[in-house]
């Protein structure tokens, strides 16, 4: 179990990034993590990662501390970050280098056909499309068998129908072998389609403000009354999350105060 | 498939333009020599002092019957070689450690771009102090000369590797020399080359003034033996074959490392 006790996260420039961060995930289950942009979402999952480090609190999967990347917490990023010099296949296999050839080579090939890229196999990144690039980012990363996936954003930059696409493509990998996943987020149809728990962040510093079952059964109709309810639950919590600093700053005299400095 | 077809025939050049486009290059050369040809035979000029092509090629063939030429040759190449061969090694390695390490580049950094701002002949006669008027004198100063943009070009390169690539090193969990070997090795070798071929153009500068500055061989040598004996043909033969043999070792050097480097996506690949 993935177990995040209270961490937070302030920079040497004094910025508090996260505050007080605290979630339990049970293997197999999927989170989604939303907020506005400068929540803090993506700290959250660096430093679930073990590529940063908590100022406060501690990071734990199955007991053992994390503190630096950790061979079953596997990441994809916003970008495929695929490296150039290698063939698609060998980007798949980055990571088990250390793996007898065969092996190293079986598995590359049936992980390459899941994601449904196996005749690019030797082809370069450069020759992919974005969808297919992240994909074979995926496939890097589920090859390596992770107990948890960790997702910033993954397919944002993506089209529209690539995105959903990639979407149902994902949940259908994770029930291979049901890893625990972790998904950062913008988009709140992302966040529904896919998770099992929606956390709605708040930013400054970056703090829970709410939490959201989703319970539908699996796959999850786009079009379902069900599913829009579980969305505008999603949505006002954001909304409420991003009202709450506005009455904070006082709007009225911002605003007026903005408009003398704009004269 | 069919579809397909097309422009793939499309995209084959066709014989004619793969030998037209090299040849594109040629014709200012090849004219303005032509020109110059015809104006010394029809007694525009006398050619004395610019002596025609035939004049130039007469030389190098005369030169080259006696075996002169391919000693010279031999020499200077022998001399830009193992120049070229220390001052790689030598930048490669300042150039990695002082990218790699904030610690090592704060230590070393100031002190060797203060003796890149020497003017490289400055050294030479220091150079022949120590090290003689024979050949050691020479590789050294080749080896200065090579080994400026082979260390700023891989210093450079360590230093803009994208962080974000890196990050997938980590993620990974590659070890120091894994890390290296793995991410950025692979990483800065396009501009690895780039650094390589500027060194070896200034190996070939100063291989020249290496020689002219007191050699009793090598093309430098011909050079001044033909300014004092008045052998202007010798001169322009010399520089000929100094263009040519700089073409082809840069040539070779990008053959060498071409099939290294097909994964880049770059602007211009014909």
């Amino acid at each position: 179990m993935l177990k995040i006790d209270h961490i937070g996260k302030t920079y040497p420039n004094a910025v508090r990034a996260l505050d007080g961060i605290s979630l339990d995930v049970e293997p197999g289950e999927i989170v989604a993590v939303v907020g506005g942009s400068g929540c803090g979402k993506s700290t959250l999952l660096r430093l679930v990662s073990g590529l940063d480090n908590p100022t406060q609190g501690n990071v734990a999967l199955d007991g053992d501390a994390i503190t630096s990347p950790h061979e079953k917490i596997g990441i994809v990023f916003q970008e495929p970050r695929l490296l150039p010099w290698l063939t698609v296949a060998q980007n798949v296999g980055f990571g088990l280098a250390d793996r007898p050839k065969a092996e190293r080579a079986e598995r590359v090939a049936r992980q390459l056909d899941r994601v449904g890229l196996a005749e690019k196999a030797n082809v370069w990144p450069r020759e992919l499309s974005g969808g297919q690039a992240q994909r074979v980012a995926l496939a890097r990363a589920l090859v390596m068998r992770p107990e948890v996936l960790l997702l910033d954003e993954p397919f944002s930059a993506l089209d529209a129908f690539t995105r959903v696409d990639l979407q149902d493509h994902l949940l259908d990998l994770w029930a291979d072998t049901r890893p625990t996943l972790i998904v950062v987020t913008h988009d709140v149809d992302e966040a529904i389609v896919l998770a099992d728990r929606v956390m709605v962040m708040r930013p400054a510093p970056g703090r829970v403000f709410a939490e959201i079952e989703v319970d539908l059964v699996r796959p999850r109709d786009r079009q379902s009354a069900a599913y829009d309810f579980a969305k505008r639950r999603v949505m006002a919590a954001l909304d409420r999350s991003l009202d709450k600093k506005i009455t904070i700053d006082d709007g009225e005299t911002r605003s007026e105060h903005g408009a003398a400095m704009w004269w | 498939m069919s579809l397909a077809e097309p422009t793939v025939a499309a995209r084959a050049p066709r014989p004619l333009a793969r030998y037209a486009r090299p040849a594109l290059g040629l014709i200012l050369p090849v004219g303005l020599a032509a020109a110059w040809e015809i104006a010394v035979r029809m007694g525009l000029s006398d050619g004395r002092l610019v002596p025609p092509p035939s004049r130039i090629w007469a030389t190098l063939t005369e030169l080259a019957a006696t075996g002169e030429l391919q000693r010279h040759v031999a020499v200077t190449v022998g001399r830009v070689a193992a120049g070229f061969a220390f001052g790689v090694a030598a930048g490669t390695l300042a150039g990695a450690l002082t990218g790699y390490s904030a610690f090592v580049r704060r230590l070393i950094d100031p002190s060797l771009q203060a003796l890149r701002a020497i003017p490289s002949l400055a050294w030479v006669p220091l150079f022949i102090l120590w090290l003689g008027i024979f050949e050691s004198s020479k590789v050294t100063l080749i080896a200065v000369g090579v080994f400026f943009p082979v260390y700023l070009g891989v210093m450079g390169a360590v230093l803009s590797v994208d962080r974000k690539i890196v990050e997938v090193g980590r993620v990974f969990r590659l070890s120091g020399a894994q890390m290296v070997r793995r991410i950025l090795l692979p990483a800065v070798l396009p501009a690895y080359v780039i650094a390589l071929r500027q060194g070896l153009g200034l190996g070939w500068m100063f291989v020249v003034a290496a020689e002219l500055l007191g050699a009793s061989e090598g093309l430098g040598y011909l050079l001044v033996d033909g300014q004092q004996l008045g052998k202007p043909a010798q001169i322009v033969a010399a520089i000929v074959v100094f263009a040519v043999i700089g073409k082809i070792t840069d040539w070779l050097l990008v053959a060498a490392t071409a099939p290294f480097l097909r994964w880049e996506d770059r602007y211009a690949r014909a």
